[in-house]
């Protein structure tokens, strides 16, 4: 746990007219190699915490550091070679081939006149790979299902070379093979290559089959953080969703199942 | 990246450049004006070449290139490909600017850009309040709206004071509503290049981050793209460059919006091909639209602005239907 990359320690934020803090002191990190699942209801703070993460939001109280630096501190174009991020929509304006696309993640290695190098080909190459999409490298974008956009999104996040990758609520329009798909990449890209991976995600099932650590929000609160194992218990998320449900043992990993209510 | 078409778009602004130094009341055959480039053959030919014709055919190639630079480039920020620097009412506050100042004696051609860029910016900045419909929100159907609205009420306070004024320049009123290069010099030529320049280079130095807005501000700027800077100078920019134009030839529509689309089918969405390719077609396209405007109904000259309105408004309409669809 000595190669932290990123860092957020008590942050609080209340957006300017709202009721309650939309973030109440939560901390998470992530180190190095590791994958870190963040979930919770809808409203519990997921995407505002990745937001101030991402020094696109200023705390009120905390503090976040990327590799040990106070994230507003970096520019955004030394903070994208980084740290990478797919975003959870994305629209081109203009039809753009795949290959392109996954090019621009070299926008933050470049200078405004450079042309394109040998490193660029290279990452931009190895990157396709690395998500199995070399063979769509020369379509459009807007011919791509939706795992496939997923993945070439991924790959322009890998063309960054970054340190840590962020998604944020990536399997949302993926059936269960792609989701299964995109989860299996991403626990590769933590274990084999390294990489820091934080995503926020409603698929609780998901996050805690592949993640190594999961913090869990309720109303912009830490309700549980850890391990899998003791984050999904039947008490803790009862209380969270509010809803009954069970705990099975599946593959080697809890797995949440709600139950039917009998009474509406 | 095919080269061909390069030899294509740069072999058809050459033609066009051609073209448009032989096309007029006294027709230039080829031999004749290789040999008038050359410095040789009939004098008075030389005298029509490089006096009248020359720089005409220079000054505006060049507001054509600038035109549909702006027209890219703003079709990007704004991620709408009906954007051109007329329908978002930027030609028609640079008009008014232009007429303002002539109307109250400031008539020097070196200050006439300046007064045309302050209209263009203020023109720029109510169009986009009106097309904000939350924090950071920008509805491009709203904003396209306002343009045209805006440019429509710009037009008709410049005619207002066209009519008003009697300041011996405003005569030629025809050439501010509808565009014209009828008064096209060398010194026209420089006076443009001077604030044109400039403004060009921002805008090709910025085609990496348009590449990344043309996606959205959020994934634009987790990519390392500076988004309220790269916007802010995009829109100064292509500003700066419609006023130049105007200021030295009126306001000429459309230019900005077919040329891009028409370039985006040859050499794609990237900027850094789109960009040069669309200053280079925007000003083969204003050449041979002023080449047709000036023999079309010869010994009379139309307005070139009414020549790219009669071309631009089908492919708006094409655009637009496809643009909804």
């Amino acid at each position: 746990m000595d190669t932290l990359i990123l860092r957020a320690t008590d942050v609080a934020l209340r957006y300017p007219g709202a009721q309650a803090p939309a973030l109440r002191g939560v901390s998470v990190a992530v180190p190095a190699g590791s994958l870190v699942a963040v979930a919770g209801p809808n409203g519990s703070g997921k995407t505002t915490l990745l937001r101030v993460a991402l020094g696109r939001l200023a705390p009120d109280a905390g503090l976040v550091e990327i590799e040990g630096r106070n994230v507003t501190t970096w520019s955004r174009r030394s903070l994208a070679r980084q740290v990478a991020v797919v975003a959870q929509r994305e629209e081109p304006a203009f039809p753009i081939r795949v290959r392109d696309l996954v090019f621009l993640g070299r926008y933050p290695h470049r200078s405004a006149w450079g042309g394109i190098g040998e490193a660029d080909r290279v990452a931009v190459a190895s990157a396709l790979e690395r998500v199995d999409a070399t063979g769509l490298a020369d379509r459009w974008v807007d011919t791509l299902s939706g795992g496939e956009w997923q993945r070439v999104r991924v790959a322009r996040a890998l063309a960054q070379e970054p340190r840590l990758l962020v998604l944020d609520e990536p399997t949302t329009s993926l059936d269960l093979r792609h989701e299964m798909e995109l989860f299996t990449l991403l626990g590769v890209l933590a274990g084999e290559a390294g990489l820091g991976v934080l995503v926020v995600t409603h698929e609780l099932n998901l996050a805690a089959r592949f993640a190594d650590d999961v913090l869990l929000l309720a109303d912009g609160r830490t309700a549980a953080h850890g391990a899998p194992g003791d984050v999904l218990v039947p008490e803790v998320l009862e209380r969270v969703f509010e809803w009954p449900l069970g705990i099975v043992q599946f593959d080697g990993a809890p797995q949440c199942l709600p139950r039917r209510r009998r009474d509406p | 990246m095919n080269p061909l078409r390069w030899v294509l778009i740069v072999a058809g602004a050459v033609v066009s450049l051609a073209v448009g130094v032989a096309l007029g009341s006294v027709r230039i055959s080829p031999s004749a004006l290789i040999a008038a480039l050359a410095g040789e053959g009939d004098p008075s030919v030389r005298q029509i070449v490089f006096v009248l014709r020359a720089p005409r055919v220079a000054l505006t190639f060049a507001v054509g290139g600038a035109l549909g630079l702006a027209g890219a480039s703003l079709q990007a920020v704004l991620r709408n490909p009906l954007a051109d620097p007329y329908l978002l009412g930027i030609s028609g506050g640079a008009g008014l600017g232009v007429v303002t100042a002539i109307a109250l004696g400031l008539n020097a051609l070196w200050g006439l850009p300046i007064a045309a860029f302050v209209g263009a910016s203020a023109a720029l900045a109510l169009v986009y309040r009106l097309g904000l419909v939350g924090p950071g929100m920008l509805d491009s159907r709203i904003l396209l709206l306002g343009g045209v609205v805006v440019g429509a009420f710009a037009a008709a306070v410049s005619q207002a004071i066209v009519a008003l004024a009697d300041a011996q320049a405003l005569r030629n009123a025809m050439l501010w509503l509808w565009g014209g290069f009828g008064g096209a010099s060398w010194l026209a030529a420089g006076v443009f290049t001077a604030y044109a320049a400039p403004a060009a280079l921002v805008l090709l130095a910025a085609a990496w981050p348009l590449d990344l807005l043309a996606l959205g501000e959020e994934p634009a700027a987790y990519l390392g793209a500076d988004v309220e800077r790269v916007k802010r100078r995009v829109y100064l920019a292509a500003s700066l460059l419609t006023a130049a134009a105007v200021a030295v030839a009126g306001v000429i529509g459309f230019v900005g919006l077919v040329v891009p689309h028409a370039v985006r089918l040859g050499v794609g969405h990237v900027h850094r091909r789109l960009l040069p390719a669309a200053f280079l077609v925007g000003g083969s396209v204003l050449v041979l639209a002023d080449a047709l405007a000036r023999t079309a109904v010869a010994p009379r000259e139309l307005p070139v602005g009414i020549v790219t309105a009669l071309i631009g408004v089908p492919v708006f309409m094409v655009v637009l239907r496809r643009w909804t669809r």
